[in-house]
């Protein structure tokens, strides 16, 4: 029902085989009309964004995009390889050399303020296009832009406030530092935030003068096209901003070796990360990752719980559970806990599932048929482990990638669906009695993303997060994030932080510069 | 002309006391022979007398030294200024049994659980302010292409540094900031406690530090401090005293518009809501008001609890106050509660609880009157003691709950909630701290964001750290002393702009 421009690419079969050799000499039109599910209607570039235009790719590959309510087809976009990556950078480089490493402060402040408000403006349709390529509910997606506009905004405040020091080291000399850019940032972005992902990692890279090239993952890269065009309008230089949609063993290889790209920033999955690292090491790139999590979600017994089971609701049924950052593991103390299992379940049974267009509707589809056949499978082996499942466990409805938000309770420490990250709406409900027992069980753990405390005692809250080893600690809350408020993980959930002040750390190198005074002849 | 007196300590101890002006690493006899005469507070006895500054001419020798050291002191090395911090914090720490007994001698601070705990605070300030020496700086930026902006902080030149009687040495070392920002310093101790300063001068000039970056004048405040306040030599005023004297300060340093630091009197509330832990807010209760003898100028002098708390905490707290606080000679070891400083204060205390009683409030504990353990003691007898008092049934409006004290007294009311004690709170012309006690995140928080202070503490009262800055609103002053705020304090900040591009 809301298919793409299917007239002007009537010669892309059905079948898959033949549409697979089609795709490398196709030539697929550089924007498609596309009618989004609530009606509007919009221009969908398709091609690589590369020095402030969309081109098709060098080899004329293009890869479908598809919609994982409906599991049809939305589009076809560019597919960017080697020789593409090599052009971006090259663009990429060009405009750094050539004066936006050098620009005013105000400069990329009014680029970054104008690409904010023209954002604002395109909210509802960035959104419907998130939902439509992403699968996540509209009020999610709502979320993310909003989250998107505040975040570019507050970089564009951040380009006149980022200061050197100088330094008293005696009065024959006169020493200070500087903060520079970087240069060329090769920038991964994952598909469960995909517009929130690329504002993370555009915004701070030009605040502070760098230029990128940015590959979205394969299987939602339509925001970050449409978003990027509006990077052209608000002024920002060609050549500052490349977006070259992907597969990650093509173009987010040869970014992590390509020489002239100065840093790596990477979000997804540890997996991967790590291989970045390996990759990035050639040519000793700066790297930020943000990976995967288990993360913690405890209810002491003197919380408020049904705030606290909302908070837990929301900590893992929030985008579907497509969130690094997730409550996947949750821990209610004994004297409370069949209590909240109760409350938790009804009010899991009572949350809207379905299509993400949908008044009323919280959680969407998953992004892939990839993720759906994954997190079934954890549900199988969590049965076969023992584990009570006490709500869900299926597939919801027969087409589109949606399952039913699940908890499984009577959980041990050892079971794998404890212990490895799901990505998706799947919770674990485990019991304790003491705070020593539940900080013990809340850092065993290779990951160390975030945590969520629930109590009314604000000792207990203080003592517990001293105690958790993780990035973020959310206290009667849970993804509860905010654009002046660093997030970024311990242990293998990453290194960096994003957002907040610490983001512009990731994208600056100091400069020092010391000079000898010599005493004056007079 | 006396300049050393050998004086013997309670502990039978002797010592040579230095009783001159420190000016140029010496003492120097006042230039017009006047004496400032200093009590034993514990005995009410005299013990000695030191010269007192010429308002005119002692005055302004310290400060024309100060002003010529500063020349110099300026081209001092960062290290070396930081290894003289650490070497005085060291000799602090080696004198510590002379330095906490003429403490307490001249002050009335218990020994062992008081006035040594101050002068290990001393090396503390010390060595803390020692590792902020080379890291002051300004910022630099570049706002465009052949341009470049930067900022100095410079120290501002001589400060004025007038400390009180309650903490003599360790109000002092905080007022060390000044010399730790590359500043040169005239003191003017109080005239009830000129003795420990003098000591720690001796040490100063041990130390290493050159003649003139650290003097000491000793006199009254209406004559030498006002001198110093008006002098068109002094560049800042660092002041920790009353409001009122403040008020006059901040006027007289008007004649040269020279910056001042006030940091003044208190009221400060300590509320506890029912949902707290009430044995753990008896304790900081009683240690908000009754440490140092009341002699705090952010003691949490008014307790107000939740109604449905109210007698238990009371009973909790006559209990608790009885064990912890003993009254006893400054000598004595297990002594917590020693003399108020003068006889005058004593007075006045005595007079503020006596017009509590007749204004309505119930005495749980103390009193009006000598405590029995000192009035049978024929050596203390005529001291200035007042023991831990706690009026109960206070209401917000009562002469108790508004006015400063600055002795042993707790008065102690109740609230209905949340919105009745945040109005009590912010009922007063002082702002310097708060203190609430609640298990509500939520409640500490709303608290915290809405009491007008300048500090507050969550679930405990008149903790001290360093790192942070210490300074009231509204009438409690302005400028804060300690942490990065307290360096900024002591530095004006100088703006340079580089152009390296031509039009």
């Amino acid at each position: 029902m809301f298919a793409a421009a299917r007239t002007q690419s009537a010669f892309i079969s059905s079948a898959f085989i033949s549409r697979r050799l089609l795709r490398l000499y196709s030539n697929f039109p550089l924007k498609v009309p596309i009618t989004l599910p609530n009606g509007q209607s919009y221009e969908q570039p398709t091609g690589l964004f590369v020095n402030g235009e969309f081109r098709p790719s060098h080899q004329h590959k293009t890869f479908e995009v598809i919609n994982p309510a409906t599991e049809e087809e939305i589009t076809h976009v560019y597919e960017a390889r080697e020789e593409d990556v090599d052009t971006a950078v090259a663009a990429a480089k060009k405009a750094f050399d050539n004066g936006w490493s050098m620009s005013n402060p105000e400069t990329r402040a009014a680029g970054l303020f104008k690409l904010a408000d023209l954002l604002e403006h395109h909210s509802e349709t960035l959104a419907a296009i998130e939902s439509m390529d992403n699968g996540k509910s509209l009020l999610c997606s709502r979320g993310d832009v909003a989250l998107v506009t505040k975040y570019i905004r507050s970089c564009g405040g951040w380009t006149d406030k980022l200061y050197g020091n100088v330094i008293d080291t005696g009065k024959d000399h006169f020493a200070y530092s500087v903060r520079e850019p970087l240069g060329v940032c090769g920038q991964i972005i994952p598909w469960n935030f995909p517009l929130l992902m690329w504002s993370w990692k555009v915004g701070p890279a030009l605040a502070t003068g760098n230029t990128v090239v940015l590959k979205p993952a394969e299987a939602t890269p339509l925001s970050a096209l449409f978003a990027s065009q509006l990077c052209q309008e608000a002024g920002i230089p060609a050549g500052v901003v490349n977006v070259i949609p992907g597969y990650g063993k093509i173009v987010g290889e040869r970014l992590c070796k390509h020489p002239d790209v100065k840093k790596i920033a990477f979000t997804g999955s540890t997996a991967t990360g790590r291989h970045i690292m390996k990759s990035a090491s050639d040519t000793i790139k700066k790297i930020t990752l943000e990976l995967g999590g288990k993360s913690p979600n405890i209810v002491f017994g003197d919380a408020d719980l049904d705030k606290a089971v909302r908070n837990i609701a929301f900590g893992i049924f929030f985008n579907s559970g497509e969130t690094c950052c997730a409550g996947s593991r949750v821990y209610v103390q004994d004297t409370v806990y069949d209590e909240v299992l109760e409350k938790f379940q009804a009010y899991t049974e009572a949350l809207g599932v379905g299509d993400p267009f949908k008044e009323g509707i919280f959680q969407g589809a998953q992004t892939s048929q990839n993720q759906l056949d994954k997190i079934l499978s954890y549900v199988q082996t969590g049965t076969d482990e023992g584990a009570r499942v006490v709500t869900g466990g299926q597939r919801h409805g027969s087409k589109g990638f949606f399952i039913k938000p699940t908890i499984f309770a009577d959980v041990h420490e050892n079971m794998k669906i404890v212990r490895e990250e799901i990505f998706g709406p799947i919770v674990t409900v485990s019991k304790f009695s003491t705070v020593d027992e539940v900080v013990s069980m809340a850092n065993n753990s290779v990951y160390g993303l975030a945590a969520g405390i629930h109590t009314k005692d604000v000792n207990k809250a203080i003592d517990v997060s001293n105690r958790i080893r993780a990035g973020t600690i959310w206290i009667n809350t849970y993804n509860a994030f905010h654009q002046s408020v660093p997030f970024g993980g311990f242990g293998q959930s990453g290194i960096g932080s994003e957002m907040g002040a610490a983001a512009l750390d990731n994208y600056t190198q100091t400069k020092s510069v010391r000079m000898s005074i010599d005493k004056p002849h007079y | 002309m006396l300049l050393y007196q050998e004086l013997t300590l309670p502990s039978g101890q002797k010592y040579s006391q230095p009783l001159g002006l420190f000016i140029n690493n010496e003492f120097v006899p006042s230039s017009n022979g006047s004496v400032l005469i200093t009590e034993n507070p514990g005995t009410g006895k005299v013990i000695t007398s030191v010269q007192a500054a010429d308002p005119v001419k002692d005055v302004d020798r310290a400060v024309k030294c100060a002003r010529k050291a500063f020349k110099s002191w300026k081209s001092v090395s960062l290290i070396e200024k930081r290894e003289m911090f650490f070497r005085l914090a060291q000799l602090v720490q080696d004198n510590i049994d002379l330095l906490s007994q003429v403490e307490s001698l001249d002050s009335g601070k218990p020994v062992k659980t008081n006035a040594r705990e101050d002068v290990e605070a001393v090396a503390d300030t010390l060595k803390y302010l020692a590792g902020w020496i080379d890291k002051t700086g300004g910022d630099a930026f570049s706002p465009a292409k052949g341009k470049l902006c930067y900022t100095l902080h410079q120290p501002l030149g001589v400060v004025g540094c007038i400390i009180p009687f309650n903490f003599p040495l360790s109000m002092m070392s905080w007022k060390w900031t000044a010399i730790a920002a590359g500043n040169t310093t005239v003191f003017k101790s109080a005239h009830q406690t000129p003795l420990s300063i003098l000591v720690f001068a001796e040490l100063v000039a041990r130390a290493g530090f050159p003649q003139g970056v650290f003097n000491v004048v000793s006199g009254q405040g209406d004559s030498v401090g006002t001198a110093l306040v008006r002098h068109l030599g002094v560049d800042k005023i660092a002041f920790t005293g009353s409001t009122r004297v403040g008020q006059l300060i901040q006027r007289n340093a008007s004649v040269n518009l020279k910056p001042v630091t006030l940091e003044c009197g208190g009221k400060s509330p300590i509320i506890v809501f029912e949902d707290a832990d009430i044995d753990e807010a008896v304790k900081w209760a009683a240690f908000g008001i009754f440490y140092n003898m009341g002699q705090i100028c952010s003691g949490t002098s008014r307790c107000f609890v939740q109604r449905s708390r109210y007698e238990e905490f009371l009973i909790k707290l006559v209990a608790f106050t009885k064990e912890s606080f003993p009254v006893g000679a400054p000598e004595d070891p297990d002594s917590v509660v020693g003399p108020q400083i003068t006889r005058d204060q004593q007075i006045k205390v005595f007079s503020y609880i006596k017009g509590a009683i007749s204004q309505g409030c119930r005495i749980i504990l103390g009193g009006p009157e000598l405590p029995n353990i000192i009035a049978d003691d024929e050596r203390h007898n005529g001291g200035f003691y007042v023991g831990p008092t706690i009026l109960a049934d206070a209401e917000p409006h009562y002469r108790v709950v508004q006015e400063e004290i600055f002795g042993p007294v707790l008065s102690v009311g109740q609230f209905d909630d949340y919105e009745d004690a945040m109005r009590i709170s912010n009922d007063s012309q002082y702002g310097l701290g708060a203190s609430v006690f609640t298990q509500s995140i939520a409640q500490a928080h709303q608290f915290a964001d809405e009491v007008e202070s300048g500090m507050v503490w969550i679930n405990s009262s008149n903790e001290l750290d360093y790192h942070m800055p210490f300074g009231g609103v509204k009438m409690s002053g302005h400028g804060r002393e300690l942490g990065k705020y307290g360096l900024l304090n002591f530095t004006n900040v100088k703006a340079v702009y580089v152009n390296y591009c031509k039009l």
